[in-house]
């Protein structure tokens, strides 16, 4: 299966540890994984600030760069369902604004084939015990647009609870939003911040080393608040527990 | 809508005030937090919600694509069963219309059930004007009434209030209005129910015109629907000689049947019960059984221009349960007067740029004020795409473009406070699309990393107020893949 | 123009979208829903409602078609009522007992007379196990809304099992909308003070339901 990695424009900048585990973890399950240097954004940032106009040529681009492989994984719930549940519905504000079929067209093959990280462990590869080894303790924020925009439910909670070494600490509130939101984090940065310093203080409640989920751009924004906090908890993305073993630890 | 909202600040401004307001926060913490568990129970007790909340939105989608014939047809049940339809195109005839209706059944008081719509028309501050007297006789109404306050809450206006604040308002302020609190008021909420039943109960005895909204409306029938439960609404649509209903034209639905759905998902949605303690129904007049003159004003006030939006029509399916308030994040720190509207949280967000149109400052922040979470899509018994309505009005925001208002076509500019936004935005979109570019600007980001601040000045300050700024890694992913042909060659 | 016409004429021109033939209202609303959740014995339903009506703060009995009037009085007296709102078509040995003053609500009776009356006894057109709710529609045994409103006392009695559906839907098909009809479930309550429910507002504040089987 010729796979692709759809790394994000956030993970290839700043979080570049988490391409690399996914490739070492893929690597390790036997994927043959491939990173299109052509890659850039998928458009998301643009869309949800209300430039849907702007994003199209984007998500062309993201079309043309990833319409040959058989299946386009990526370690962001959040840009996952961009092309998973915003593409086709820019293919039809086009059609209905009158512009044709092309951009739904162009836009479709990617669709079905995009798949976050662990989806595409268990439902894919089907396992949900990768061979990771991880000895702390974890808690793990389910991130809105993979909870509910594409429905990952218990899968990266089935891959962690299958860690050796791993302790999983519940989080209070789980299911609540971070307060990230794109550019909701500047353009409403009071309540953004509010909502980011209680998803911290529930998850410090857990006594957890790790706060950890499957979308960096939350953990960047948990992450600076932590660290402005002096929490001494750290976030960590779901790629590199993951692609923990004895032989090469993760932090 | 109202002119008590007109000048509201931009959302920002001000939820800034209440995320730093420690009584706000913890009262709205308290409400919501209980409600949401509650409703998560009611919920999970109906193995066919899914199929309920589905037939509701095609009801409901079905009567809007047709509202012309069902609201015509409403018109006749109701006129056949003894009533009498007015419509009003704007807040102010309807007003106009009911104040005429009070003046000509030569009263100057009215007992109002809590409603939506004569909140959004101003109706009490218009009858004043009048010289005619409203009493709000829901307990969270007057609560606000009694306050001089605004409501924050769709279900619960005085959700910012706690019962310490409640029992401080009744006693200071009922006798202003009518009987006074009972000596010795203590803030159990018991005891301030209590206090609201003694204070209303001799306007009830005494009323000869009640004014009213309604939770639905049956064409077929012509029969009107309150949902309610403190017994309010029952004797202000039962004791008085003339009732007038003010309602939005999206509360028709077709068919008697049809209220099969909505009585099984709004009680569960809002209240978290299995049923709301009173439903009442009422087709017409009826002989020797409540008032002997009903009034139906129909009111447009920007539904028509809401309707008239393709993606963002969808919000007319609100059938006003508030669950969407009740599970958001964002409502939840800001509260409701932030809205600024009697529509807050977020359909309100989605409902009062439509309604209103996104001229004004507050009502072209509203779209953001949203972090796209989606728990109230999730929650919403209608199954309203509330994040996909916010990102089309924000698109509206900044790229203008054709709406309609007041029932005409008109092309909206782009907002003057997004220039450099739109400029950003377009710069980035260049570089997305040109791989070299955007390699270009990782790699210098990554060589000049030691110069970078862990905080930003001027507007930046947004992010890095609160969050520190993530560190940039000594070389983009990119160039690792590069480098090593994705470790392939052993190196790190 | 009137503004009938400027409504209806916004409406038309706002679904300039919407085809001609779109699908009819019956193909277009799906009723993949249950018409009632679960299967139960009639007697299980009857339980259900008895069990929800408590769980809404009603205070359930039961008793047979002899025993009733004996129950009736009990309850009254229990309360100390000194008079009781009677419907116009209320079975009279439903009262046979005598004990408080009946009083029979007239037309020309004002809310403020209503007032001072303790209790209310009435029937009831159907009851929904699901929900614990009794509807009441104005027949002769029910008599006018206003009597079932303004004491604070409401006794209702239901037939059991022929005046009890599992369902909303169920109900919704036995009922005539062009009837006033009040859903009641439990006494009246609010959730206006920090979203917690509180019994007991302006509708009766004791509401008993006798099962009558």
């Amino acid at each position: 299966m010729r796979v692709a990695l759809f790394l994000t424009c956030v993970n290839d900048t700043l979080y570049p540890d988490t391409g690399r585990a996914v490739v070492k973890l893929l690597t390790r399950l036997g994927v043959d994984v491939d990173f299109p240097m052509a890659q850039t954004c998928c458009g998301q940032a643009h869309y949800n600030t209300g430039y849907r106009h702007e994003a199209e040529p984007m998500a062309r681009h993201f079309s043309d760069v990833f319409g040959e492989y058989e299946a386009i994984v990526t370690p962001s719930g959040s840009c996952g369902a961009m092309v998973r549940e915003l593409y086709p519905r820019m293919g039809e504000r086009a059609r209905a604004e009158g512009r044709g079929d092309a951009l739904a067209r162009t836009l479709a093959p990617v669709v079905p084939k995009t798949y976050e990280l662990t989806e595409f462990l268990v439902d894919v590869l089907g396992v949900t015990d990768v061979g990771a080894y991880y000895p702390h303790t974890v808690t793990y924020h389910p991130t809105c647009h993979g909870l509910r925009g594409l429905g990952l439910g218990d899968r990266p909670r089935r891959l962690l609870q299958a860690v050796r070494g791993l302790e999983l600490a519940e989080l209070p509130g789980a299911d609540e939003c971070c307060g990230f939101g794109g550019m909701f984090a500047v353009k409403n940065a009071d309540v953004s911040a509010a909502m980011g310093a209680d998803k911290v203080r529930n998850a410090e409640s857990t006594g957890a080393e790790v706060l950890c989920a499957a979308d960096n751009s939350c953990l960047m924004h948990l992450g600076g608040m932590m660290s402005r906090l002096r929490t001494g908890m750290r976030p960590v993305h779901i790629a590199e527990i993951l692609a923990s073993t004895e032989e090469e630890p993760a932090r | 809508m109202t002119g008590t909202y007109l000048g509201m600040p931009a959302f920002p401004k001000a939820a800034h005030d209440a995320v730093h307001d420690p009584v706000l926060r913890g009262n709205l913490r308290h409400a919501t937090h209980t409600i949401r568990a509650k409703r998560a129970r009611a919920v999970g007790e109906l193995s066919d919600w899914a199929a309920l909340r589905e037939a509701g939105r095609r009801i409901k989608d079905h009567t809007l694509r047709h509202l012309d014939r069902y609201l015509v047809q409403l018109e006749e049940s109701v006129t056949a069963a003894g009533g009498t339809v007015h419509w009003a195109a704007d807040a102010e005839e309807a007003n106009r219309i009911v104040a005429r209706l009070v003046r000509e059944s030569g009263e100057s008081e009215v007992v109002k059930v809590k409603s939506m719509a004569t909140q959004e028309t101003g109706l009490n501050e218009a009858l004043e004007a009048e010289g005619i007297r409203a009493y709000e006789t829901d307990l969270a109404e007057l609560i606000v009434q009694l306050g001089k306050d605004r409501p924050s809450h769709i279900l619960v206006p005085a959700i910012h209030r706690n019962r310490g604040e409640i029992r401080d308002i009744f006693r200071t302020e009922m006798g202003e209005w009518g009987r006074p609190a009972p000596e010795g008021l203590t803030d159990t909420p018991a005891e301030l129910a209590e206090a609201a039943r003694l204070h209303l109960r001799e306007k009830f005895l005494r009323a000869k015109v009640g004014v009213s909204g309604a939770n639905f409306m049956v064409a077929e029938t012509g029969t009107l629907v309150v949902v309610e439960s403190e017994g309010n609404g029952r004797m202000c649509l039962t004791l008085p000689e003339t009732l007038i209903s003010v309602v939005g034209i999206e509360k028709v639905v077709p068919t008697w049947r049809d209220l099969e759905v909505f009585l099984q998902t709004l009680p569960r949605s809002s209240t978290a019960e299995r049923m709301n303690p009173y439903t009442s129904m009422w087709t017409g007049t009826t002989d020797g059984d409540g008032p002997r003159a009903f009034h139906l004003v129909l009111l447009d006030n920007g539904r028509t221009d809401t309707l008239a939006d393709r993606v963002g029509r969808q919000a007319l399916r609100c059938i006003r349960c508030s669950a969407c308030l009740n599970v958001c994040p964002v409502y939840e720190r800001a509260g409701g007067h932030a809205y600024g509207s009697v529509y807050p949280g977020p359909i309100g967000a989605i409902l009062s740029p439509q309604l209103r149109g996104t001229a004004s400052e507050i009502d072209a922040s509203l779209p953001y004020a949203s972090s796209l979470c989606g728990a109230c899509y999730e929650v919403c018994p209608v199954a309203i795409d509330i994040p996909e309505v916010l990102v089309h009005l924000r698109e509206r925001v900044v790229e203008g473009g054709p709406a309609v208002r007041q029932g005409n076509t008109v092309v909206l500019q782009p907002a003057k406070g997004h220039a450099a936004e739109r400029a950003a935005m377009r710069a980035a979109r260049w570089a997305f699309t040109h791989p070299g570019a955007l390699r270009t600007g990782q790699r210098l980001a990554s060589r000049t990393r030691r110069l970078h601040p862990c905080a930003l000045p001027g507007p930046g300050r947004a992010w890095s107020g609160t969050r520190d700024l993530p560190a940039v890694p000594p070389e983009p992913f990119r160039d690792w893949w590069q480098r090593t042909r994705g470790g392939k060659d052993g190196a790190k | 123009m009137s503004s009938r016409e400027r409504i209806l004429g916004r409406v038309r021109r706002a679904l300039a979208d919407v085809p001609a033939d779109e699908v009819p209202y019956e193909e277009a609303v799906s009723r993949d829903y249950l018409r009632e959740h679960g299967r139960r014995t009639t007697g299980e339903t009857v339980e259900l409602l008895a069990e929800n009506l408590v769980d809404y703060r009603a205070v359930v009995h039961r008793c047979d078609a002899e025993e009733l009037p004996l129950l009736v009085l009990r309850l009254l007296a229990e309360r100390g009522s000194q008079e009781v709102l009677v419907p116009p078509g209320l079975p009279p040995e439903w009262l046979a007992g005598a004990g408080p003053v009946r009083v029979h609500d007239r037309a020309a009776d004002t809310a403020g007379r209503l007032d001072r009356v303790d209790s209310v006894v009435t029937g009831c057109a159907v009851a929904i196990a699901e929900t614990g709710t009794i509807v009441l529609d104005g027949s002769p045994d029910q008599g006018r809304r206003r009597i079932s409103l303004v004491p604070d006392h409401h006794i209702c009695v239901v037939r059991v099992p022929d005046q009890v559906v599992s369902s909303v839907p169920q109900a919704l098909e036995r009922l005539d909308p062009t009837r006033p009809l009040t859903w009641i479930s439990g006494p009246s309550a609010t959730s206006d003070i920090e979203l917690d429910r509180v019994e007991g507002v302006h509708g009766p504040r004791t509401l008993e339901v006798i099962l009558l089987g």
